[in-house]
């Protein structure tokens, strides 16, 4: 087992290094003549009007705690549904349980219209 | 465990990563062509028999085009941003079996890079971070346009991925195992699309979301964001985020094969091993077209829409899916 | 020294100097960011360990989706960019004191305690084995049943509290 994640490893290191070659041959070989209207920032030709670092909306964070509590649920799912074929009626009716109190949960945010896009 | 391993399995993710990358350069062409063909035009075919020199037209013109850096922005993020958006688009695809094993130069070498037994988990661990790059390269570029193509972008891919990683939960209750190759072996016989109609047609929707792909295309939509997130980005940077979105949608086709279409299964494939790469190879073909065929077809969704599809249809339908599938599996296997 | 353990060492010494970063950074942002660099290290460290499960598990929740909601929680606040103000108080000196004494305290104990001597083995599992009997031990009612309930309630509280005072903003803003 541990040879395996060793491998991914190996993978991962080895896939770093094709964007980095790529960037850095691009900076060898690409001419820079920067000035001051090139390095504007692009809003379609119109002046920039102050920073873009501005405060957003909360929806994005409720979405993201939404996301949040739903992915440690499939998280528990997952080894759940490997064991399935050992499990006694007892332990699904359970795993049951766990999914409805959750759904219970995606039923209260979307009447409260947490999943209202506005 | 000695130092030929290591060699074998450099070599071996050398030339996978040069693989998906040909393939990228391929899947542009590919798609230009098909769309070409789809609005009756003729497409790229000056460079090359039938335009295939295109892509290293496209990558030579790339590499000497000036790199901008924008004036406000955070320099040394807005370099990473690509960077790490490019990674695990690559490192999603070492759990995927090719085939079994094949003999080359006298040894045995496994057709994968990994054959780990959390391989399901590893697939949504890699997807989960490829929001990151996303994210940073709209922040960093300090640009409004860019910045709520990054927001918009993170956000419609967490609400796809809920009913991505459901949707893979029923073909390991059918397999029992997490694992991908197990995955495969249970497909001996009878490719999970056909066990689970409605779990492949969510896998296939939220993958469509979460590459960002046509109609689900909401964070590059340019009529109102000029381009999303790689607003600023020009030159190379620009082309390891065609690259990397390229790259995925052929990852995603490969799981997808892999889970639901069989993998490397096929006629003939325990005689001759490497007929198995030859099955996964054609099958990704096979859904890269369907992609582009998509998106030649639909209209760009809007965008509250979309959020409310992924959480109030997707979602629920993924969950009902993993219940039936569970009933089903307590009635069919005798205890 | 064998590889696993350079291979140790280095991911040790990712984690700890992006956690010390994530408090020494002014950008708020990149602390953020940092943040998410050192749970990739604690994720390397348990694959180090053969938890294959784990590593992927605290990729999936820590990265994936509480260091997203981290940066968005960010996004909302005032000053992202520029933080002036110092970074140290006048206890530094004491808590600086405070701490090596824990650290060495700690490394003595660990240093002197027979069980933390023992040799890195071999999970002689089967694949998928392991992931199995995590399975029947989360429904089992002798295992881990009453937790991985008590979990679902958790979460659902937290989803309440979190709707709840988002929706609260909205009204004092209307």
């Amino acid at each position: 087992m541990l040879s395996n994640w060793l491998y991914i490893g190996i993978f991962m290191v080895v896939s770093l290094f094709l964007p980095a070659a790529a960037i850095f041959i691009a900076g060898l070989l690409a001419p820079k003549k920067p000035n001051a209207i090139k390095n504007a920032t692009y809003e379609c030709g119109m002046e920039t009007v102050g920073d873009s670092w501005i405060q957003f909306k909360a929806q994005y964070y409720v979405f993201a705690l939404v996301f949040l509590v739903f992915d440690i649920e499939t998280v528990f799912l997952f080894p759940w549904a490997v064991a399935y074929n050992q499990m006694t009626l007892f332990g699904v009716l359970e795993a049951i349980v766990f999914i409805l109190i959750l759904l219970g949960a995606l039923i209260y945010a979307w009447r409260k219209g947490a999943l209202e896009w506005h | 465990m000695d130092a030929g391993m290591i060699w074998e399995w450099i070599i071996k993710s050398i030339f996978l990563i040069l693989f998906m990358t040909g393939g990228f350069a391929y899947v542009t062409l590919l798609e230009r062509r098909v769309l070409a063909r789809m609005q009756v035009r003729i497409g790229p075919n000056r460079v090359g028999k039938f335009g295939l020199l295109q892509p290293i037209a496209d990558a030579v013109k790339l590499i000497f085009k000036e790199e901008l850096i924008p004036a406000g922005a955070d320099k040394l993020m807005f370099i990473v941003a690509p960077v790490i958006t490019v990674i695990p688009a690559l490192i999603i695809t070492g759990v995927i079996p090719w085939g079994t094993s094949i003999n080359l130069f006298g040894r045995e070498i496994a057709l994968s890079i990994a054959n780990v037994n959390v391989g399901v988990l590893y697939i949504m661990a890699v997807t989960s971070i490829s929001v990151y790059g996303i994210t940073l390269a709209g922040w960093s570029s300090n640009n409004k346009y860019a910045m709520f193509g990054g927001l918009r972008s993170t956000a419609q891919m967490i609400s796809y991925e809920l009913a991505l990683g459901l949707s893979l939960v029923g073909p390991i209750l059918l397999a029992g195992s997490m694992n991908v190759m197990d995955i495969v072996q249970a497909q001996k016989t009878l490719p999970f699309a056909l066990l689970q109609p409605a779990g492949f047609i969510v896998y296939f929707m939220a993958t469509l979301a979460e590459i960002n792909r046509a109609p689900f295309d909401m964070p590059e939509a340019e009529q109102e964001l000029t381009a999303g997130y790689h607003t600023e980005y020009s030159s190379m940077k620009f082309a390891l985020f065609f690259m990397a979105e390229y790259i995925k949608m052929i990852a995603v086709a490969m799981i997808g094969s892999t889970m639901f279409l069989g993998g490397f299964q096929g006629p003939f494939v325990d005689q001759l091993p490497w007929l198995g790469p030859v099955y996964l190879f054609g099958k990704v073909i096979v859904w890269l077209f369907v992609d582009i065929w998509i998106r030649a077809t639909l209209p760009r969704i809007r965008y509250d829409k979309l959020m409310a599809l992924g959480w109030k249809v997707m979602y629920p339908i993924a969950l009902l899916n993993v219940f039936i599938t569970g009933i089903l599996v307590v009635l069919t296997t005798k205890r | 020294m064998t590889t696993l353990q350079i291979v140790f060492l280095i991911i040790a010494a990712i984690t700890l100097v992006s956690a010390c970063l994530v408090v020494m950074t002014r950008k708020i942002m990149h602390a953020a960011l940092w943040l998410v660099l050192s749970l990739m290290g604690v994720a390397m460290v348990y694959a180090t360990l053969q938890s294959g499960f784990y590593a992927v598990v605290q990729v999936l929740v820590y990265i994936g989706a509480i260091s997203t909601l981290i940066i968005f929680a960010v996004m909302m606040t005032r000053n992202v960019m520029e933080d002036v103000g110092p970074q140290s108080n006048r206890g530094w000196g004491l808590a600086l004191v405070g701490s090596l004494i824990l650290f060495a305290g700690t490394s003595a104990i660990l240093l002197t305690w027979d069980k933390a001597q023992t040799v890195l083995q071999e999970i002689p599992a089967v694949n998928g084995e392991n992931i199995q009997m995590l399975g029947l031990a989360l429904v089992d009612p002798m295992g881990f049943l009453i937790p991985f309930e008590v979990a679902s309630v958790l979460l659902l509280a937290a989803l309440v509290a979190a709707i709840f005072l988002t929706a609260d903003i909205k009204r004092s803003r209307s």
